[in-house]
């Protein structure tokens, strides 16, 4: 398994660049991500999306869609929108850690 | 004491479902009960022939009751609600009928309310063709269409049949083009996708068609709403697509009953095992086709291959041993591509849709991931099938409930 390497953490990723093991996840991990996806500072909003994710997979073992977040009350679709531009469940999964979503056929 | 089995909704899954346990179930220990809110069966995959005058209703429609076998009882009824706690349903008029093990075949049906600015122009410059009303509203506004653009959209995913938006795209073209109105017409293919698929392999292969016709795709584009006055499409990120007549798939979403019953998850479909098909919250409830949460695709095929493994899941659980049968994601799909060719996909959760021969490797006789003519005559042929075979639940020859690797080649250059 391809493993990466941001300041001295190392953490087993996929393919695609998502993290395989959460437990590896670190908050300054979750910085050198957002980087990556083009997002330069992680604020409170970004955060409270982040543990919400986070928390939705240690219930369920999956990550939450869009239309998840946006019932859960945590911040609306648009919101999510601007503060993660491009793909919002993607991303933001992909900053918390957790595994590349299922997408359905 | 009978014992009681009970089916909700008589549609694909149900119906084959009666027919599986009428066959395998001790009538003497037993009862078979269905219940449905009407009785008018669509043979679904038609309604993407209805709009460009390929069919009629009337030729896809039967009755729900005529599919049932005998021996089952059939109740045409609203469900109120599912108490599974108390092993019961609830029907509208407040009657409560006990189960010992339920099946959910509710099911999944288009929502446009769910999207802003839908209704507003709602089958005057907004359709659909995933509901028989909507079907044959589109092919009344076809027949004045006097060019424009035309923009193909789907709202969020999951949807029913995945490919027949892409299917709608391909036949507007080859029409329009038939009517010598292609060049009066643009045609837009709207997803909130990255691709025209969602596997790597199947997307190139798709994507390359809507290029070749020149259809103009535009990908990762997520809907807040709809401006009817306007005729725009609206993104979150703030991304507009003009349309003239916009033929839309709405969200697609469970019964309102598996809201009512609290049983499903945010687009109302039930949380079910990947493998057993059964409830992940309740012991003696299963499901079957479009009303799972699963990753595999909603469509009949699918049904049609869960319903051999969860008849035999259900029959252990029945007898308190432990399930085994496993269902893989197989599905199997024809995609009409116009000018009567179409392509042939098979895959499962695991194995992406790949190029190849199916049934039989070298052999074939079809191909698969290319259009040819022998798949649109497959695809025709299949109404007959459906009706004849695979509602009655009997095999389909040569084709598994588990998808088998034979004739399928991974291409040469591996996709990234």
């Amino acid at each position: 398994m391809p493993q990466k390497q941001i300041g001295n953490a190392v953490f087993d990723i996929d393919a695609d660049g998502f993290m395989t093991n959460v437990s590896q996840w670190t908050r300054d991990v979750a910085v050198a991500l957002a980087k990556e996806e083009g997002i330069a500072e992680l604020t409170a909003a970004h955060w409270k999306v982040i543990e919400y994710m986070q928390k939705e997979f240690k219930e369920n073992g999956a990550a939450p869609t869009v239309r998840k977040i946006n019932k859960s009350g945590v911040i609306s679709t648009k919101e999510l929108y601007e503060i993660f531009p491009g793909g919002p469940a993607k991303k933001a999964a992909r900053i918390a850690g957790l595994p590349k979503p299922v997408g359905c056929v | 004491m009978m014992k009681k089995l009970l089916i909700l909704g008589a549609g694909t899954g149900g119906t084959i479902m009666a027919n599986h346990f009428s066959r395998r179930l001790d009538k003497s220990e037993w009862s078979v009960t269905v219940i449905d809110r009407d009785d008018a069966h669509y043979y679904q995959p038609g309604f993407l022939f209805i709009p460009f005058g390929f069919t009629t209703i009337e030729k896809i429609t039967r009755k729900k009751s005529k599919f049932l076998p005998k021996g089952v009882k059939f109740i045409i009824s609203e469900v109120e609600r599912i108490d599974a706690a108390g092993s019961a349903v609830i029907l509208a008029d407040g009657r409560k009928i006990t189960y010992d093990f339920l099946i959910i075949a509710t099911g999944a049906k288009i929502v446009p309310s769910e999207t802003p600015g839908m209704l507003d122009g709602w089958r005057d410059s907004i359709f659909d063709f995933y509901t028989a009303d909507g079907a044959v509203a589109l092919a009344e506004k076809l027949k004045d269409f006097k060019g424009g653009t035309v923009a193909v959209h789907i709202t969020e995913t999951p949807i029913k049949c995945p490919v027949a938006p892409l299917e709608f795209t391909f036949f507007a073209d080859h029409c329009l083009g038939e009517r010598k109105m292609r060049d009066r017409a643009e045609i837009v293919f709207v997803t909130p996708l990255s691709a025209a698929f969602t596997k790597p392999v199947a997307a190139e292969k798709l994507g390359a068609l809507l290029e070749e016709r020149s259809i103009r795709t535009v990908t990762d584009f997520a809907v807040e709403r709809i401006d009817a006055a306007a005729r725009k499409l609206i993104s979150f990120d703030n991304r507009e697509v003009r349309f003239d007549l916009l033929v839309t798939v709405p969200v697609n979403m469970g019964d309102e009953l598996i809201e009512r019953s609290d049983m499903g998850d945010e687009l109302r479909f039930v949380p079910t095992d990947l493998h057993t098909l059964r409830s992940k919250r309740h012991e003696n409830v299963f499901v079957i086709g479009d009303a799972t949460d699963l990753p595999s695709s909603k469509a009949g095929s699918v049904a049609h291959f869960q319903s051999e493994l969860l008849a035999e899941n259900v029959l252990r659980a029945m007898k308190k041993e432990p399930l085994a049968a496993e269902f893989d994601g197989h599905s199997n799909c024809f995609i009409e591509t116009g000018a009567r060719k179409a392509i042939l996909i098979d895959f499962n959760y695991d194995v992406e849709p790949l190029p190849g021969r199916f049934p039989f490797p070298v052999i074939g006789p079809m191909p698969l991931l290319k259009p040819s003519r022998l798949n649109h005559l497959g695809k025709l042929a299949f109404r007959w099938i459906y009706w004849n075979m695979l509602l009655k639940g009997r095999k389909i020859p040569f084709i598994p409930a588990k998808m088998s690797m034979a004739g399928k080649k991974f291409p040469e250059q591996p996709q990234p």
